[in-house]
């Protein structure tokens, strides 16, 4: 295989790629000062997939979701929802940022956190009925937290916290999912709650990408992965993207071997 | 007249309040790094505000007791007094409640100010308060300054710089990286205790000349200024310290040959300057520098990503990266490359594929950490590896399906 | 203090120290979440420039061109502190202290060069304000309050800032879902489509315009210290932000009625002949509060960790 087929057989063409997919990205570059942590990335997320985005730290796996999403303004490149510009689709689309992002001191109670997902609904003065609360306390019933609806926020565990985030997200009743780092830092019930809640959402046909680190359990979660470390390693299905040769090309030496054997499929 | 100004010879009063200038500036500006580099410069805005209350209890008592009032040393301890009050406020609110500092520091600064006008206003109906003349603390005053005002005033200054370069070592490692200094031995709430005292000391020194509104710009500007010409502690202190010098020289001269110019203001202004200027032009950290680099910066991300797709055959969907490939003369109009764009094209996605396989191979881990898009793979790796990765890509083995 | 003096003497000032105190800490409420609480400190300073500014463009001492200049002066006061947080990269507090301290340098040295002598323009003005002196000569007694002609001689004061308090809880409530999820969630803000740079700069310019009215009336001392603290004292009141806001509001009517009986009797009962500033005084309650809020508010202690990065 010659140099020039290598780069392309790794570097997916994009021609119409976009149109029928949930989040296309198209060469993407975001740097902090004078260094790229995103460096011309394509990716590609199919209507209905589970996508979990790896790399180890600092690959700019956080930078990509945000630069996608528009919170942070990328260097080159460009990103569509559904074929749309993202500023056309944000109706369909759910974001959960990183939980130690916020201030968990904010005074707020839970349940008025879970309806700042109904904000495009309600838009600035519109009125909150009684069906807005309903949805926002189903919505908080699904990740297992309806007990906890007038808590102040300042008071819940982090994998409370966490949960609340996914609550907030499925109130908005989008496509699409984007979550940054949902299973950092929380318990194993919030762990397994969440994830039976992204797998029902996949069930009912919307898309999940969510950034994540626990390469052992990629397998279990997730049906896609897109590997990254500053520029795009790997993306497809499990079976195609997971393997020992793209984790070593991705985390270099910060993995032994030996766990890179264990983890991935195929090896 | 500037030059007799600056040149101290505009009689015995003018030369003293310049001298006393210049060393308040050095002080302020070596102190307040320490500060800046704590990331609590703003401290210094509610200490300032804090010493108010001080000033006029300190004239009430003094009267009460028969004297004079008007004792500038009198009048310095007590704005010590109330300083050292407001800043234990603001540890109390921080520690004790869920208050962040810069709530703490705006509720002391306007609080303490507010008590100290009240004071104001009373001394202003006492029979001795007439002629106070307590307002000049609010923005300095250096003309009804006598002899010995003077004299204090520098000796203060002096024995702050002389205090601020005894601690400079435990200082600066506590501004640096306080988790370290920490873990070496160093007791930093103690350091940050002497680093606030000298903050205290330089604000109450320097009330006289340009009022405790301006003297927090003698304690900010001079580190702001100086952190564009330096990366380094040592460096931003030496820098400090001669912005603040110049700017309490330069601005006590101009004000002593215009006696309509303030001194406060003109010193402030004259620092301003000093800091415009760096944050425009300081050639690394400066914003001409910077929005130099960052637009060349901008253009090799363009054109290295445009260089890719030409090589791999693919559509360049921004426009910019067209442009630049086509002012280059690497693309023509309609995204097709030129021979010579074909050229750095190959090249560029050898380098690419080159790094791809050194981020594949165990040995090439640490050169492959490099990796950012941007770096040239000569620059990370000999001419002997780059010809064994040549060699790993020419084979079938290693390279993955 | 019943009846016809209070009423001519007391009412008007109250009035216009009540409306300040609110104006100024409705944005407050939101500023002190935002860790931007010193904004208030930063747009006082430099209200200073911008009115001396304004009198040597125009050469008068009328209210609208300085409002205008002292807005303006506002506004170039948040662009340059961004622009030296963003392009120098100089943390906010440094970024504030060198801006408003070289304006405010600025405006004495302008003051003090120009001819300001003959018109009523100066330094302690700017920082202490006037509120003793907008009486309301020609009120009777209560029932000025419904004669139309007494009324046209209210302080103009009293109008202006009731109609920038208008704007203000006009803005607070048009906005109050956007600027809830903004300030407790950027990124998520964001992602939903609010612009939260537009939004979070409107919230500054409403801040300076509360500040600006206020500021004729009242001074900056005043200003400064509504701003920080009833909210700051609110906040430790409770834990829900609608309730914040109201006790915020609370007590700034607190703080400016009891400031102004306090300024205007307090020396009386303890013998002395003259009142002391009104401006300081409220200030001091304000501060007063603060303190019995820090030492027994019912949720005086945080409960989530802060936010990184």
């Amino acid at each position: 295989m010659t140099a020039i087929e290598l780069a392309t057989s790794n570097g997916t063409r994009m021609d119409d790629r976009g149109a029928d997919a949930a989040l296309a990205i198209r060469s993407m570059t975001v740097s902090y000062g004078q260094k790229p942590a995103v460096f011309s990335v394509d990716m590609t997320v199919p209507s209905g997939s589970m996508t979990a985005i790896i790399g180890p730290n600092g690959a700019g796996k956080s930078t990509l979701l945000k630069a996608a999403l528009g919170v942070i303004k990328p260097l080159a490149g460009s990103a569509t929802v559904y074929g749309q510009p993202v500023e056309n689709a944000r109706a369909r689309i759910a974001y959960v940022p990183q939980r130690a992002s916020v201030d968990w001191d904010f005074p707020t109670r839970v349940l008025d956190v879970v309806l700042m997902g109904l904000y495009r609904e309600l838009g600035l003065l519109g009125r909150l009925r009684g069906t807005h609360k309903t949805r926002a306390m189903e919505c908080l019933e699904r990740v297992g937290m309806q007990d906890f609806a007038k808590r102040q926020i300042g008071q819940l565990s982090g994998g409370q916290q966490q949960r609340v985030f996914l609550a907030r997200a499925l109130a908005q009743n989008a496509e699409l999912y984007l979550l940054d780092e949902p299973f950092a830092g929380v318990d194993a019930a919030t762990e397994k709650a969440i994830i039976d809640v992204l797998q029902g959402l996949r069930a009912d046909g919307k898309t999940v990408v969510a950034v994540h680190h626990d390469l052992s359990t990629v397998p279990d979660y997730f049906d896609r992965v897109f590997l990254i470390n500053t520029t795009r390693i790997a993306e497809g299905t499990v079976e195609e993207a997971f393997t020992p040769q793209t984790l070593q090309e991705a985390y270099g030496g910060r993995l032994a071997m030996g766990q890179l054997g264990q983890t991935a499929l195929g090896a | 007249m500037l030059w007799q100004a600056l040149t101290f010879q505009l009689g015995y009063n003018a030369t003293l309040v310049t001298l006393g200038a210049t060393l308040l500036g050095v002080a302020a500006g070596v102190t307040g790094t320490f500060l800046f580099l704590r990331k609590r410069a703003l401290v210094s805005d509610a200490i300032s505000h804090a010493t108010l209350p001080g000033v006029g209890l300190a004239f009430i008592l003094m009267v009460a007791m028969g004297g004079d009032g008007r004792s500038l040393l009198g009048l310095m301890l007590g704005s010590a007094g109330s300083a050292w009050i407001g800043l234990l406020c603001i540890s109390a609110l921080t520690r004790r409640t869920r208050l962040a500092e810069d709530a703490a520091i705006g509720a002391v600064l306007s609080v303490f100010f507010g008590i100290g006008i009240v004071f104001l206003t009373f001394i202003q109906t006492m029979s001795e308060g007439r002629q106070a003349g307590l307002e000049g603390f609010l923005l300095g005053s250096t003309a009804g300054m006598l002899y010995s005002d003077a004299v204090i005033i520098a000796v203060g200054g002096a024995a702050v710089l002389l205090a601020v370069i005894a601690f400079r070592r435990p200082l600066s490692a506590v501004a640096f990286d306080p988790e370290f200094a920490a873990s070496s031995g160093l007791n930093v709430p103690r350091l940050d205790l002497i680093m606030m005292g000298l903050v205290m000391a330089i604000t109450v020194v320097g009330l006289k000349i340009v009022g405790l509104i301006l003297i927090v710009a003698l304690l900010i500007i001079p580190p702001v200024t100086a952190r564009f010409w330096s990366e380094r502690v040592t460096g931003v202190l030496w820098v400090a310290g001669i912005v603040g010098g110049v700017s309490g020289y330069v601005g006590a001269a101009l004000s002593a040959i215009a006696p309509a110019l303030p001194t406060g203001p003109v010193i402030v202004l004259v620092s301003f300057s000093m800091f415009a200027l760096s944050l425009f032009f300081a050639p690394a950290r400066g914003v001409l520098a910077a929005v130099l680099k960052h637009l060349s910066f901008q253009r090799r991300v363009h054109v290295r990503q445009g260089l890719l797709a030409l090589a791999q055959g693919q559509p360049i969907y921004e426009k910019l990266t067209l442009r630049l490939l086509r002012r280059a003369g690497l693309a023509r109009a309609d995204g097709v490359a030129t021979s010579d764009g074909k050229a750095r094209a190959a090249k560029a996605l050898r380098d690419e594929t080159r790094w791809q396989m050194a981020r594949s191979r165990e040995e090439f881990a640490l050169a492959a950490t490099f990796y950012d898009g941007l770096t040239e793979i000569e620059t990370v790796l000999t001419g002997d590896q780059i010809t064994e990765l040549d060699r790993l890509i020419g084979a079938p083995k290693g390279v993955r399906p | 203090m019943i009846g016809e003096e209070f009423v001519a003497l007391s009412l008007t000032p109250m009035l216009i120290g009540m409306l300040a105190a609110i104006a100024c800490a409705l944005p407050g409420n939101f500023l002190l979440l935002r860790r931007q609480a010193l904004i208030g400190d930063a747009i006082s300073h430099v209200v200073l420039p911008g009115i001396v500014v304004a009198f040597l463009i125009t050469g008068v001492v009328a209210a609208v061109p300085m409002m205008l200049g002292a807005a303006g002066a506002a506004i170039v006061a948040v662009v340059m502190i961004e622009a030296i947080r963003r392009l120098g990269r100089i943390e906010p507090g440094a970024a504030m202290g060198v801006t408003f301290t070289a304006m405010f340098a600025g405006g004495v040295l302008l003051l003090e060069q120009s001819d300001t002598s003959a018109v009523h323009l100066d330094v302690e003005h700017a920082l202490f304000g006037n509120l003793e002196s907008l009486i309301w000569l020609d009120a009777t007694g209560w029932a000025s309050l419904f004669d139309r002609e007494a009324l046209a001689y209210l302080p103009v004061e009293l109008p202006r800032l009731l109609i920038v308090l208008t704007v203000v809880a006009l803005f607070t409530w048009v906005f109050w879902r956007p600027l809830k999820i903004s300030t407790f969630d950027e990124s998520f803000a964001q992602s939903i489509g609010v612009r939260t740079g537009p939004l979070g700069f409107a919230l500054v310019i409403v801040a300076a315009l509360a500040a600006v009215a206020a500021f004729d009336a009242v001074g900056s001392i005043i200003v400064i210290a509504m701003f920080i603290c009833p909210p700051a004292a609110a906040r430790l009141m409770t834990n829900d932000l609608g309730t914040q806001v109201a006790w915020s509001v609370f007590f700034a009517t607190l703080s400016a009625v009891i400031g102004y009986v306090l300024a205007g009797y307090g020396p009386l009962w303890l013998g002395a002949d003259n009142a002391v500033s009104a401006a300081g005084m409220i200030a001091a309650v304000s501060g007063a509060i603060l303190a019995l809020t820090a030492i027994a508010g019912p949720h005086k202690s945080r409960s989530g960790a802060p936010a990184k990065g």
